[in-house]
């Protein structure tokens, strides 16, 4: 069965709560028999919710089962609040994979710096897994992940694993901090000056709000690093996934299509514009 | 080799289709404008009727001639029949367990013989299908309906004021995707033969071939209906009008333009190209099933740039300039092609008459209007 233009049926086989509105589905498809499907990280899926709609949401493999596929989901509208509600043994529609991923095959032998923002950290996990179950195939990783507020932190158990992993450096910035928090206050481009980048020998991958691109952008293109080396991964209102419906136009791409992850020269020149 | 099909010879088009077990659709008046209908008599057809069009205006006249295509066209395009304004994609059923079985829903219904598209309809259908059907991704529903559809062009020999087809290079004679082109004059039409499926059916109806003195007139009629037009796209819509808008992005004219228009979508709905839908669920009743189904939906709305508690396009100036911009500049990366095909729809339904061609040569700094070829010559 195609699962680009119908769904397919998956199961909920773990749920958990990352934060108070922020919660991770891990599916199963129900015929295990499936093997055709494969994605790459950066790659997305349109979860259906029945009776209700469809929302694209990124893929995160967990490292180890490659047939169980987890997705990281805000609580920000209807098909999303109905999917928080949902439990383990719940079914739910899937689409996918879409679009075009992170530059994996170009990050081989370099140091790789990972600059999120928010739950842009979620579509990241992925290249963090490959890196490290390929881990001689690259460099040092950088992990650089900023929250408005340090209360807003998920993942903070894969931080502390990674951290302590030989060649991987995690930084942690909040705008505004609570007590005993253990990283940076303050912004994430300052995290920037605190690690020994090789701007010559790094591939950049970033996701997260537009406003924290531009200025992570700005900051890195002022060490000097090159903005070929720079990739990010851009959201837009998506219905179809398959550049038909209209909504992800930026410019004259389709983000659904030919990002979400875009070499930055290519959307320089519309990111910095209102209204793309 | 053209025939001809004498005005006495239509009904008899009509049934070879209906034999065929095509549904016949034509043009007629109906309120006020002239539509694509159900067609089982030449009567029907709007003799003697002409549209005299200007931006944000229509308004059908009688004309002097007696002809049944004496007008340019009406607010539907080829669009509706292939693209349909609402449209179901797919269903699902949930079983006792709670599982769902999906299934894509294809359409249900008899091929249609279309009747009267113009050369910019035509135009219009091959952009949608570099959209819809030959990109990475094919669309089922829209490959359905294509295929199920026989379409009888009929060339212009008026332009309204609103044509601008000669600038495009898009008409006003039609030269692909028709099985038939028809040319009318005096007393029937001329008619070319643009597919098998084409020549099997006038085949089928015994006509003459056209003589020397018709070719020559139907030719004419696309010559007068051409030098009729008097506005043109600015660059004759190249793609050299990608780069003027791109580098035009804070050009004052976007404020101003903004200022009229009302982002009422009424542009997106009568454009044969525009493809922007939106997706929508229909549970049932019982609550054990549901269809998935999409409708047009219009990038001058609020909902068409929503993502996760924002607008992305939260004023009018962001919302046309959006339209614009894709129409005729980065339609160009994405298909190869201008969105625009110079039908002059979105200028006559505009109910502020916003003029996209005046738009583009207040930014491109080239005029819109056509220069009189006499006062050229002179």
């Amino acid at each position: 069965m195609n699962v680009i233009d119908t769904p397919i049926d998956t199961k909920i086989v773990a749920r958990s709560d990352e934060s108070s509105d922020i919660f991770t589905l891990t599916l199963q498809f129900t015929d295990t028999e499936k093997k055709d499907y494969a994605f790459q990280p950066g790659q997305f899926n349109m979860l259906y919710l029945f009776g209700v709609g469809e929302v694209p949401i990124s893929i995160l493999s967990n490292g180890v089962d490659n047939r169980l596929y987890a997705h990281t989901i805000r609580r920000v509208g209807r098909v999303t609040d109905g999917l928080s509600l949902l439990q383990v043994g719940d079914h739910v529609g899937l689409r996918g994979p879409f679009g075009r991923g992170w530059p994996l095959d170009l990050a081989q032998g370099k140091d790789v710096l990972v600059i999120t923002g928010g739950l842009g950290c979620a579509p990241s996990v992925s290249i963090i897994y490959h890196i490290l179950k390929h881990r001689a195939d690259f460099g040092r990783l950088f992990i650089l992940q900023g929250v408005k507020h340090s209360s807003d932190l998920i993942f903070k158990k894969q931080y502390e694993q990674w951290a302590a992993l030989p060649n991987v450096q995690v930084a942690l910035a909040a705008d505004s901090s609570q007590p005993n928090w253990p990283g940076h206050t303050g912004l994430i481009t300052e995290l920037l000056d605190q690690i020994n980048l090789d701007v010559n020998n790094t591939l950049c991958m970033m996701c997260g709000p537009e406003g924290m691109m531009r200025a992570s952008v700005q900051r890195l293109t002022q060490m000097h690093f090159p903005e070929e080396a720079i990739y990010l991964s851009l959201e837009r209102n998506m219905e179809c996934a398959v550049g038909h419906c209209g909504h992800c136009q930026f410019g004259g791409d389709f983000i659904c299509k030919e990002g979400p992850v875009f070499n930055y020269p290519q959307v320089k020149a519309l990111l910095n514009k209102k209204g793309f | 080799m053209p025939y001809f099909l004498a005005y006495e010879q239509f009904n008899d088009l009509i049934s070879a289709l209906n034999a065929l077990g095509y549904r016949c659709l034509g043009p007629q008046v109906q309120d006020g404008t002239i539509v694509f209908d159900d067609l089982t008599d030449a009567k029907q057809l709007p003799w003697g009727m002409r549209d005299a069009q200007k931006p944000g205006q229509y308004r059908l006249q009688k004309s002097e001639l007696n002809e049944s295509f004496a007008w340019a066209n009406g607010p539907q395009a080829i669009k509706p029949l292939l693209f349909k304004p609402k449209e179901s994609l797919w269903r699902v059923e949930r079983d006792e367990e709670g599982a769902f079985t999906f299934k894509e829903t294809l359409p249900e219904h008899k091929p249609i013989a279309l009747i009267g598209a113009r050369s910019c309809d035509l135009a219009g259908m091959a952009v949608q299908d570099k959209t819809l059907l030959k990109g990475q991704y094919g669309d089922q529903q829209y490959r359905w309906h294509r295929e199920h559809l026989l379409v009888i062009a009929v060339n212009c020999s008026y332009s309204g004021g609103n044509c601008f087809c000669v600038s495009t290079k898009t008409g006003p004679k039609a030269t692909s995707g028709y099985d038939l082109a028809l040319t009318e004059i005096q007393n029937g039409f001329v008619v070319e033969v643009g597919s098998d499926k084409g020549r099997d059916l006038i085949d089928s109806l015994h006509c003459n071939e056209a003589e020397a003195a018709e070719i020559a007139a139907a030719a004419q009629r696309s010559i007068d209906a051409a030098n009729m037009q008097t506005k043109r796209m600015p660059k004759d819509n190249s793609r050299a009008l990608r780069d003027i808008l791109m580098n035009n992005l804070d050009h004052p004219r976007w404020q101003e333009v903004a200022e009229r228009c009302l982002s009422c979508g009424n542009c997106t709905a009568v454009c044969p190209t525009c493809f922007c839908h939106h997706q929508t669920e229909h549970p049932t009743v019982d609550g054990n099933g549901s269809v998935h189904a999409r409708e047009w939906d219009s990038c001058f709305t609020q909902g068409h740039s929503y993502i996760h508690g924002q607008v992305v396009r939260d004023t009018t100036e962001k919302r046309y300039k959006q339209w614009l911009t894709h129409k005729l500049g980065t339609w160009w990366d994405q298909f190869d092609t201008s969105g625009c095909v110079g039908c002059g729809r979105c200028v006559t339904w505009c109910p502020v008459g916003i003029d996209l061609t005046e738009e583009m040569a207040a930014i491109a700094g080239e005029s819109n209007v056509v220069v009189d070829k006499k006062e050229k010559d002179s």
